[in-house]
């Protein structure tokens, strides 16, 4: 069962076709990879599924619960709400604020105590500011950071951050899951560490993940599927292995055989 | 933690009580007499102004230049009311139809000027302000024109400013400390990031413009009923800047910030008037070595924490204990 199906999406920035035509589905519970060289459009494409950009045409249908919705046009925060969320590549931390309340933030919507209570700290504002604490300590108990919780997000060392992204992402409570070089700068014992981790959370919450990374030893390992893009167009798809062995991924990432380019 | 928020609630109360107390004494024994109660009345309007726009500014991170346009929105209102019906629940009912009036000004223009961004934001409220302004300006049979109004009844006397101020305060370092409240801080802090966790940045940008318009409104109307006369000039682009200042000085994102600068601000200017000749030039000469030396503004981003009490609290009582 497709929980997002990409249908022929194309984005131009002007002259530049950023993404073109692109189409993707992505199953239920799958760990999908997103892969190409710099400059391929990937995050593009990202930022398309999340709704910062819209697209000059194709459609994106997202079905987390047996309702099909087409999502392109939207806002991001309609978008997060139907169920998608996203970590950044470029880390984008609520960088002032303390690390509870990053998490706090991603679980406003579910808040359910109106402007008022809010105003007067009517009983239902103590009551479900309470469980919102609650949650988010488990949540960074999970990912190991429920000792800094009171510390501000900038202070945290890189590869925390890059944690707490990730659980402000889960705070959202997704279906589908976004991460966006999750293992970008960090050295190889951290990206192993990472690796078990995103298949750790991805049985507990029970997520579909759709995840950019030029770390291959990360990406052949965990994806069971790969897309692959080169200059905005999806050039080849399937299993690591066979992903591995493409002739046309090999030449876009490694330039034409010299030999074969003579003949 | 239920005895924890008690206790919290506890210490504002007592400190809220001890102000009013001190201030009522001083007030009592003539150390402030009547000229010294108008700078007083400043301060209590300027604390209001300042606190509403540092919500706007200092929180949401929308760059407002707009907040004297509301606050004579609030005077006019207040203004018309209590001249017709000049008794204390018209007075009421003025600071309330005034600010009800601001704050539904206030989200009418918000909804499409909070689409813009940083200097874009501040020259729309600008003009929205202006326009406020000529508007008064020129319904001569309503508000009398460039003339202003005159002998609006005298009702704001020191008690219901400090009530009304420590309303104010209250009321937005509560909202503040919600969950509302920190969908709007986050706003300022990555508005593409707060979005994609699910906060509608539009919607938290409105309402921080509505309650800020909304307690802008009862500034204004206090005002009225303090100073017995308001013309249009006195909403003037001045106004806002003064305002402006008093948030920057204080510092961006500090509910007590605004309340010391509000304070420093209103002493310093009363006693800066027996130098009149040069007022001006050591009120900007004072500004500029704050900023040189304060940049983030007096308190930065921090508040002063009343849990310094409650830890001279805890450590007398567990000292109680040991004996």
């Amino acid at each position: 069962m497709s929980i997002l199906s990409v249908n022929k999406l194309t984005k131009s920035f002007g002259g530049l076709m950023a993404v073109s035509n692109v189409s993707m589905e992505i199953n239920k519970g799958e760990l999908v990879g997103l892969i190409g060289p710099n400059g391929a459009g990937k995050t593009t494409v990202f930022n398309l599924l999340t709704g910062i950009y819209e697209p000059s045409s194709g459609t994106i249908t997202l079905d987390p619960n047996g309702v099909n919705r087409d999502i392109q046009g939207l806002k991001p925060h309609t978008i997060c709400k139907i169920g998608l969320a996203r970590t950044f590549q470029n880390i984008r931390l609520f960088k002032d604020l303390s690390v509870i309340d990053n998490v706090r933030i991603a679980m406003h919507k579910n808040v359910k105590y109106g402007l008022v209570s809010s105003f007067f700290h009517l009983p239902s504002y103590s009551k479900e500011e309470a469980l919102l604490t609650k949650k988010s300590i488990e949540l960074l108990k999970i990912l190991k950071l429920d000792h800094k919780k009171d510390e501000l997000a900038k202070n945290l060392p890189y590869g925390e951050q890059r944690h707490l992204e990730i659980a402000r992402a889960l705070a959202t409570n997704p279906t589908l899951l976004l991460l966006d070089e999750p293992a970008a700068g960090m050295n190889p014992a951290e990206t192993s560490q990472l690796t078990e981790l995103i298949g750790w959370i991805r049985k507990e919450f029970d997520l579909t993940i759709l995840l950019i990374e030029h770390d291959m030893s990360l990406v052949m390992k965990i994806c069971e599927r790969i897309y692959v893009l080169d200059y905005g167009m999806v050039i080849a798809e399937g299993t690591p292995e066979e992903i591995k062995n493409n002739k046309r991924v090999i030449e876009a990432y490694l330039g034409e055989d010299m030999n074969n380019a003579g003949d | 933690m239920k005895k924890l928020v008690r206790s919290n609630l506890a210490i504002k109360l007592v400190s809220l009580i001890l102000t009013f107390a001190i201030i009522q004494l001083l007030i009592y024994f003539d150390i402030i007499n009547d000229y010294l109660q108008a700078t007083l009345a400043t301060i209590c309007i300027n604390i209001i102004l300042a606190v509403s726009l540092n919500l706007i500014t200092g929180f949401t991170g929308q760059f407002s230049l707009g907040h004297a346009g509301f606050m004579s929105i609030g005077a006019y209102a207040c203004a018309l009311i209590t001249l017709r019906i000049p008794t204390i629940p018209g007075f009421i009912l003025g600071v309330f139809a005034g600010a009800v009036a601001a704050a539904l000004i206030g989200g009418l223009v918000g909804l499409p000027t909070l689409r813009l961004r940083g200097d874009y934001l501040a020259i729309a409220t600008l003009g929205m302000s202006e326009i406020i302004r000529i508007v008064f300006l020129n319904l001569d049979n309503i508000t009398n024109g460039a003339a202003g109004l005159q002998d609006i009844p005298q009702f704001a006397n020191w008690k219901w400013l400090f009530i009304y101020t420590a309303g104010t305060v209250l009321i937005i370092s509560n909202y503040i400390r919600s969950s509302h409240g920190r969908a709007c801080i986050s706003i300022r802090e990555d508005e593409i990031a707060a979005e994609a966790m699910g906060i509608n940045s539009t919607k938290y940008k409105v309402i921080a413009f509505t309650i800020g318009a909304f307690f802008a409104g009862i500034a204004g109307a206090l005002y009225a009923t303090t100073f017995n006369f308001i013309d249009p000039k006195i909403f003037g682009f001045s106004k806002s800047i003064d305002v402006l200042v008093i948030v920057v000085l204080g510092g961006l994102g500090s509910i007590s910030g605004s309340i010391i600068a509000a304070v420093l601000l209103g002493v310093v200017t009363t006693y800066l008037q027996s130098f009149a000749n040069i007022q001006m030039i050591l009120y900007s000469v004072l500004l500029i070595i704050i900023m040189i030396f304060r940049p983030q503004g007096l308190m930065g981003s921090k508040e002063v924490s009343l849990s310094i009490f409650s830890k001279l609290g805890n450590s007398f009582k567990s000292k109680k204990g040991r004996v």
